[in-house]
């Protein structure tokens, strides 16, 4: 069989030669205090262990039986458990005091290797690489041009056609001169639709659901006398008529991390953004008083049309939500 | 059979020479070093309940309305990977099982990482020659943390949706690259039909292949340098004392990892874990009160919340609030525990190879910065419920701010140098670390007083017994199979190599596998 010597001579392992080859040391004996096993009455021990089987046993047949009758995830749940449960705890009882007890060791060498070897494999990857690399400069450079177009071409694939360049969309909106405000079921909100404190998710009609478009239309207070609710000092200009009938709508989207400022407390006259608490005062051109927030919410400029509408003047003068590298434009 | 099978295979691929010294491998008997396998166990029913789930699971943002098995629902419109996961939740027979075993499994992988992570960084075992595995474990870390933001993002949940749209402008705040990092990795802007399938893809394939892989690495550079072990009785630095692979070891710890299944199958028996039915579906305008991330995002979310409104703008452009606690800290709190080795190496000119591990005390100032910059993240974390506490303590939410943000700084500063005196306490004690044993007080006869100490309990006065060397090629036959000891003294031949010291007259055979001569 000439195979057989073939694979004998070539292993050259201990297992490969029919007859084990065993080095025995002197101190080592077959009585020694490390084989033993660690439990005093392996009899209990072994009781103990088979137990934990015998009710994994019954965990999954109790598991089988309540898949097939389809109960509970509890019970699933419960009798899967006690499965793995049992054999986890058998299993760790035979290993713990059914095995030999040791402590064992073994030696550890250091891995790093010794200067001859490490200059042998250094010598013998430059030299080969001198003789085979270095003496072809125009090929390396010729591959390097073609690994190069290759990853720069990849990148358009891999990266450029992931999504498309944010261009003008994170500084617009929806909101358009003269956009209706609609709530979320396409109704159009008009005067008198919020009670005094009351307060609704709005959209412009072409973008219902919008996640830049909400706005949040909340009735602050019953019809001032001028017809508009006085914006505070710095805005006193621009912004006094945005607010008409006691009505005034900021973005919902919160500057600090994009949350929808969800929550109005009527009492304070504030808004919540429940993701990181940022409070932002409605009296006073919703500028944070509270919280991460960073800036002002923008305020969505309204009047009213003839039939009683609310509609937008124009869209928001600032780009809304949280904030980006290229928004210090603006 | 089983004899005829394995040699099939090890004519063809030579399992016995390599596999035989496997058998030997020892692994140290301390408890800490389980923390790492309850990791590695919990991935293992990450990837099992995770196989199940993609079998029903849509990845899909498509609108659809709901008509499943869950009245409450029934009607309104969701997506479809929302309607799927209430579907596999309730239609399918044992899918809330595994859904809630796949959540409390990932809740516990990042936990026990973290976990091992503060034994091996508190006992020193990055130290050279192990810094490599240092760096692949945090980077494990890193991707465990991610692949659970997405996992729990999948759902496309009211809870989850708002963490996505987090996660959108945090990404967004980068400098220089953000607004096209957000539209590239989101597919546009925010909230588009890409998020669901991409995220998907990321989760159940790409991370996870990156992590088996880095996995297999962790535990090969493991195998091939050899535990550390605490200083103790036989322990050397050119030893490993403990237990050998086979078969003690294995039977101990596929016992943990049923264990491990057992626990995280009676977390889903009796906890209720993101129950997104109740959450309702995403809907960019809404939102949910006290909304929290899964614990591992908590520092994170705390960090966003307790981050002063600062800002910075100039030159026509701008950083965003959101980019010094979402972008700079993690990325300043991953550099830095990824480099850690390194730094500490070149803080205390200490480069030399360390095989036995350090105890905490031993190393008053790694401890004392370790439990301070811990107990940093630990402050931020609680940040991420000021909303709960304030509710649930009725204090009022600008005071619970206000708190975390002066305790963000106070707490580290107060534990550092308690850590570093009580470690200093520690080593100037002999006995600290071991059981206390009482003084007793004895009054003679003549009524004078004299002080014993107590007896040892019975535990703590085991006599230890030396370790016992497994070198490659010793093999023993255990004393608990009762098979007859048959001298062998058959003369070493085809081995050049200088036999063990000594030669005794004692056979070697294998532990289960006994030689065809003694049977």
């Amino acid at each position: 069989m000439p195979d057989d010597t073939e694979a004998a001579a070539g292993s050259g392992e201990p297992g490969a030669s029919p007859r084990r080859v065993r080095i025995p040391v002197a101190s080592v004996r077959a009585d020694a205090p490390q084989f033993q096993i660690a439990a005093k009455n392996p009899r209990r021990a072994e009781i103990v262990a088979g137990s934990g089987f015998l009710l994994a046993a019954v965990g999954f047949a109790g598991f089988g039986a309540a898949y097939w009758q389809n109960y509970s995830n509890f019970w699933l749940a419960v009798t899967f458990s006690v499965g793995f449960g049992g054999l986890g705890y058998g299993m760790v009882i035979w290993g713990k005091y059914l095995m030999p007890r040791g402590p064992f060791s073994e030696s550890r060498h250091s891995l790093a290797p010794t200067q001859a070897q490490r200059e042998v494999f250094i010598d013998d990857f430059a030299s080969r690489g001198k003789v085979a690399v270095e003496r072809r400069g125009f090929l390396v450079k010729a591959l390097g041009l073609a690994s190069g177009i290759l990853g720069v071409v990849l990148a358009f694939p891999f990266i450029r056609s992931l999504g498309p360049l944010p261009g003008r969309t994170l500084r617009q909106t929806a909101w358009r001169r003269g956009s209706y405000l609609v709530d979320i079921t396409g109704r159009k909100i008009k005067t008198g639709d919020l009670e005094v404190g009351g307060f609704t998710t709005v959209f412009p009609p072409d973008d219902i659901g919008g996640a830049y478009s909400q706005t949040m239309l909340i009735r602050v207070d019953t019809p001032p006398a001028s017809g508009y609710l006085t914006p505070p000092p710095q805005f006193a200009k621009q912004r006094a008529t945005w607010a008409p009938q006691g009505y005034i709508a900021f973005s919902k989207v919160c500057t600090h991390a994009g949350c929808p400022v969800g929550l109005y407390q009527e009492l304070t006259k504030k808004m919540l953004c429940p993701c990181h608490q940022s409070l932002f005062d409605v009296t006073d051109a919703a500028i944070p008083v509270f919280g991460p927030a960073p800036r002002p919410l923008p305020q969505l400029p309204l009047y009213i049309d003839d039939d009683g509408y609310f509609r937008a003047q124009d869209g928001y003068d600032e780009p809304v939500g949280p904030g980006y590298w290229e928004r210090g434009n603006d | 059979m089983i004899d005829a099978l394995f040699n099939w295979f090890d004519e063809r691929l030579g399992i016995s020479g390599s596999g035989r010294k496997m058998l030997n491998k020892i692994f140290p008997d301390h408890w800490s070093f389980l923390i790492g396998e309850i990791a590695l166990y919990s991935f293992i029913v990450l990837l099992g309940t995770g196989i199940f789930l993609t079998l029903y699971f849509v990845p899909s943002s498509k609108d659809v309305i709901y008509e499943g098995t869950y009245a409450p629902l029934r009607g309104q419109p969701v997506s479809e990977a929302f309607a799927s996961t209430v579907n596999l939740s309730f239609a399918v027979r044992g899918g809330l099982l595994m859904r809630q075993m796949h959540h409390w499994a990932a809740n516990i992988f990042v936990g026990s990482i973290v976990v091992h992570m503060l034994r091996i960084f508190f006992t020193g075992a990055f130290r050279r020659p192990r810094e490599l595995n240092w760096i692949v474990g945090s980077t494990l870390l890193i991707l465990a943390i991610f692949n659970g933001f997405l996992g729990y993002s999948l759902p496309d949940d009211l809870v989850s949706g708002t963490g996505i749209r987090i996660s959108f402008s945090i990404v967004e705040s980068i400098p220089l690259i953000g607004s096209y990092a957000a539209f590239f990795l989101f597919g546009g802007n925010f909230p588009g039909n890409s998020i669901v399938p991409r995220f998907y893809i990321l989760h159940v394939l790409v991370l996870p292949a990156i992590m088996v892989a880095l996995i297999g690495a962790h535990l090969g550079m493991l195998v091939r340098q050899k535990h550390t072990q605490f200083p103790g009785r036989s322990h050397t630095p050119r030893n490993v004392v403990g237990t050998p692979l086979w078969p003690t070891f294995i039977a101990k710890t596929t016992g943990f990892m049923f264990l491990t299944v057992a626990v995280t199958g009676i977390l889903s028996a009796f906890f209720q874990i993101n129950p997104v039915w109740l959450y309702g579906p995403y809907v960019p305008y809404k939102v949910s009160y006290a909304v929290q991330p899964d614990w591992y995002m908590g520092w994170l979310d705390g960090a966003l919340r307790i981050m002063p409104s600062w800002e910075i703008v100039g030159f026509g452009h701008m950083i965003p609030n959101v980019f010094f606690p979402a972008i700079l800290l993690p990325g300043i709190t991953f550099g830095v525990l990824q480099m850690w080795p390194f730094i500490e190496a070149r803080l205390t000119g200490d480069y030399a190879e360390h095989q036995i591990l350090d105890r905490p005390r031993d190393r008053p100032k790694r401890t004392a910065f370790g439990a301070a910059v811990f107990s940093f993240y630990f402050v931020l974390f609680g940040a991420s419920a000021t909303d709960v506490l304030a509710n649930y303590l009725s204090i009022s939410l600008n005071v619970v701010l206000t708190s975390f943000r002066f305790l963000a700084i106070a707490v580290p500063l107060i534990v550092f140098p308690v850590t570093y005196r009580i470690c200093k306490e520690m080593q100037s004690v002999p006995t600290a670390g071991q059981r206390k044993r009482a003084n007793i007080v004895l009054r003679s006869a003549a009524g004078g007083y004299t002080t014993v100490r107590a007896e040892q309990r019975p535990g703590d006065a085991v006599p230890r017994v030396d370790p016992l060397p497994l070198d490659e090629d010793v093999e023993f036959v255990p004393a608990m199979t009762g098979i007859p000891v048959v001298s062998d003294s058959s003369p070493v031949q085809s081995q050049p190599e200088e036999p063990a010291p000594g030669t005794s007259d004692l056979p070697r055979g294998g532990i289960f596998r006994i030689p065809r001569d003694y049977r």
